[in-house]
């Protein structure tokens, strides 16, 4: 076997309180697709930032062409031939395509003066390269999603590129397109460019790599040819065994006591015409794409946007919810999708965060804070939700996601809520963390509180739910009992 | 239990050590060196009345600054509150020469104060104008006005009250050392202290500067804080604009111009962060207390005057920069 273009060895990198990659080996050939497999936070972007000089500190070798290197930032490693295009595209919606392209590496007449003659020469010819018609004078936010994708492929490979690092290429694309982006790679790949894919889609990993390398929770966890193996075998590859432990039944059942009763709820931006009821000590599941609506539909829940009609029914009585005070007031709880964006203060410390929603309970009639009652309150949590913290003063800033997403669980377990709505409770944080909040979960749905919880990911859907509520573009589609909800019968709903 | 949760990290091991590593530390030390420089360097810097003319001077600063902060904590900003110092100080002492008490004009001026902040907050806060162009827009409004009511003059006292309000204003405390002003910020800065550490006032304020959008989906009314910032902010300028009069004996048409730049610049070199959030009041008055000890001393050391904006506004932009340096190397 001849020597491959790229080795990776024994790569490691950690972040303050996370150990992202773990003695990872990765390899690649000449004209050679190969996969990079695993979850959410299993550290296939960690690994690639390595690749492609983001992340220049990591311990362990990079070696090119047998030649041990280190990249010192992106641009060395674009220059000496690794190329990524990014999930999200890095490019200037108010510029042309053709200026887009030659971003930082202008076709200069004079110095400082930029020749367009030859911009859009080179852009066209590009272009037709790629088999893409782009109008190079097109501003970019004129063009469509696949044609943005093509500039940025366009734009890695403008320098002598050998290595292609394509991160979920497809997630944007429709059919037809991510056929022609296939095409493309299949005929990159002829010409000895050697491609590293990273997808969800199973069968688009199955129909386009060579050899599947599967990462787990920062370590190799699996590797293969594609050619040997099918979707079962990724996905236990992916997952491994945790399965079991992530499956554990729960113990209590839902009573029929209603507690939230939506009814034809309609309101900005998206949601039309939504009802649904959530019980004492139920843990329903609200799927759907990305886009479904059901973030907006939380939001409408708890007076983050306006309702325009249909009512909110909180344990049998109408309620009026115009601001999330009154949401706080009702004990209807909201965690985010995005804790950095919509749950912490960042700044601030555990315990301030800790009591942010409940400061009320935390003064005298004067509006005095009590520190020893803040404190007693937070260490509860503190102990109750296993946060790992070196003590209540530690700025929330500094923990590590999963650490973060409890704090602000125990921000809104501190109001006691009646209905908790939970927001990709699990995005971005580590297994472990994951499997302890879909306990917390669990304990808090035995303890009587409703729960919706609202997830992108199936599997978690179905462990968490005793029912599954489906949304598609604002509406709802279907509410399925536990022993129906299947990843089928859900995906029907949520694309119908 | 473990030993570290129980821990608060504040209550100190070494009382000293926490001292030394608190954030305002730096901006302390360097004033200590400054203050040491000048009282070797220069016979007058420790006199009496020096002091006591230069802590007056602090004092207005001081005063402003410690009103704004509510207003940059939640990340806003106040332009307007220089032309609020002239133009409640104008309204006071216009209600003192109409033969009215001394009390009721104190309270006019606030007034003044308070209203030209609701305003701004209203705008801010309700309708959703960026805070930059509100208060810009008041400090033109406000200063209009007092060219108005005084054509460009002063306001002289003539009246029994004006008297019996600037005899009130003109003690002294300690020995003559300690003016009106100094007293007034004394009492204004453990206020603030109070409010800002332990109520939950204070703590909404950090937080909306921490993170509006969280703040307010925790249930509380960010438009009713960000509201009342403004208001704080101009009635701390209506205090200064009151006691102004005391010094001068009128109220100037000129009074308190370019405040907001000093104030801001207190702020800043207190270590409080324009994007919100940061900052606390002993740096205010640290940093106040820098801008006036440096000023004094431009002119104790007979620097030219014409210099001296320039060394002044350098100042201040290098405390920014060692604040982004110390902030990224973190």
């Amino acid at each position: 076997m001849s020597m491959p273009l790229l080795e990776m060895r024994e790569i490691s990198k950690g972040f303050p309180g996370v150990q992202a990659l773990k003695n990872v080996n990765f390899s690649l050939s000449k004209g050679e697709i190969v996969c990079l497999l695993g979850e959410n936070g299993a550290g296939k972007s960690t690994l690639m930032k390595v690749l492609t000089g983001v992340y220049p500190e990591y311990e362990g070798t990079v070696s090119l062409n047998g030649e041990t290197i280190r990249f010192r930032n992106t641009r060395d490693a674009f220059e000496k031939g690794v190329s990524i295009v990014f999930q999200e595209f890095n490019l200037c919606p108010n510029l042309s395509a053709m200026e887009n392209l030659f971003l930082g590496n202008e076709n200069r007449s004079l110095p400082g003066f930029i020749s367009y003659g030859a911009t859009r020469k080179k852009a066209v010819e590009a272009f037709r390269k790629l088999r893409m018609e782009i109008d190079p004078d097109a501003l970019v936010k004129d063009l469509g999603v696949a044609q943005q994708q093509m500039i940025e492929i366009a734009k890695a490979l403008s320098h002598d590129t050998k290595i292609l690092v394509m991160d979920e290429p497809t997630a944007v694309l429709t059919e037809l397109e991510a056929k022609n982006l296939f095409d493309l790679m299949r005929e990159l790949k002829a010409q000895g460019m050697a491609i590293v894919f990273i997808s969800h889609k199973l069968n688009e990993v199955l129909a386009i790599t060579d050899r599947v390398v599967c990462l787990r929770d920062g370590e190799n966890s699996g590797e293969a040819c594609t050619r040997e193996i099918g979707e079962n075998d990724l996905v236990s590859m992916m997952v491994g065994r945790e399965i079991d432990r992530f499956y554990s039944k729960r113990a209590g059942q839902a009573s029929s006591e209603v507690v939230l009763d939506v009814r034809n709820l309609t309101g900005r931006p998206m949601t039309r015409n939504v009802s649904f009821k959530l019980h004492k000590g139920e843990i329903v599941g609200l799927a759907g794409l990305i886009g479904a609506g059901r973030t907006e539909l939380a939001r409408l829940l708890i007076g983050a946007e306006k309702v325009t009609d249909g009512e909110i029914w909180l344990h049998g009585e109408k309620v009026s919810i115009t601001h999330p005070k009154h949401a706080v007031a009702r004990k209807i709880a909201y965690v985010s999708e995005d804790r950095k964006k919509y749950g912490l203060v960042l700044p601030m410390t555990v315990r301030e965060n800790t009591t942010l929603a409940v400061h009320s309970r935390v003064s005298n009639w004067a509006g005095f804070i009590s520190g020893s009652k803040e404190r007693t309150l937070t260490k509860d949590f503190i102990e109750r939700l296993r946060i790992k913290v070196p003590h209540a003063e530690e700025v929330v800033n500094n923990l590590s996601g999963g650490n973060q997403q409890k704090v602000v669980l125990a921000k809104w377990l501190a109001i006691a809520p009646d209905v908790l709505i939970l927001d990709e409770p699990t995005r971005g944080i580590d297994v472990g963390a994951k499997a302890e909040v879909h306990r917390i979960i669990a304990d808090l749905a035995d303890s009587g509180v409703a729960i919706l919880v609202i997830s992108s990911e199936l599997p978690e859907i179905l462990h968490v739910s005793d029912r599954v509520l489906v949304m598609h573009e604002g509406r709802m589609t279907a509410d399925i009992p536990r022993s129906e909800a299947n990843e089928e019968t859900i995906m029907r709903a949520a694309v119908a | 239990m473990t030993k570290s949760i129980d821990s608060t990290g504040r209550a100190g091991r070494n009382f000293l050590l926490d001292l030394l590593k608190q954030k305002e530390m730096g901006v302390f030390l360097a004033l200590v060196a400054i203050v040491a420089f000048l009282v070797c360097k220069t016979d007058s810097f420790a006199s009496k009345d020096n002091l006591f003319a230069v802590s007056r001077q602090i004092a207005y600063v001081a005063i402003v600054a410690l009103g704004i902060f509510f207003v940059i904590v939640t990340s806003g900003i106040d332009l307007s509150v220089g032309s609020l110092v002239c133009l409640s100080g104008v309204i006071c002492a216009l209600v003192l020469q109409g033969g009215h008490h001394p009390l009721l004009a104190v309270l006019a001026g606030l007034l003044t104060g308070a209203v030209a902040g609701a305003i701004n907050g209203l705008l801010v806060s309700y309708v959703g104008v960026t805070s930059f162009i509100v208060t810009l827009g008041m400090l033109s409004v406000a200063k209009g006005a007092v060219l108005v009511l005084t054509h460009g003059d002063s306001v002289r006292g003539s009246t029994e009250q004006f008297s019996t309000f600037l005899d009130f204003g003109k003690r002294t405390f300690l020995d003559g050392r300690l003016s009106m002003p100094v007293v007034v910020l004394l009492v204004l800065a453990v206020i603030c202290y109070i409010v800002l550490r332990y109520t939950v006032f204070g703590r909404r304020l950090f937080a909306v500067g921490g993170n509006e959008q969280a703040t307010e989906l925790s249930g509380i009314n960010v438009r009713g804080i960000k509201f009342f910032s403004f208001v704080i902010a101009s009635v701390a300028s209506s205090i200064v604009g009151i006691l102004y009069i005391f010094q001068y004996n009128s109220a100037q048409s000129s009074a308190g111009e370019g405040m907001e730049m000093d104030a801001i610049a207190a702020a800043v070199i207190g270590g409080t962060s324009l994007l919100g959030g940061q900052g606390s009041v002993v740096g205010i008055l640290i940093g106040a207390i820098m801008m006036g000890v440096i000023r004094n001393g431009l002119v104790l050391m007979k620097v030219d005057a014409y210099w001296q904006k320039s060394i002044i506004g350098a100042i201040i932009v290098l405390a920014a920069v060692i604040d982004i340096l110390r902030s990224k190397r973190k």
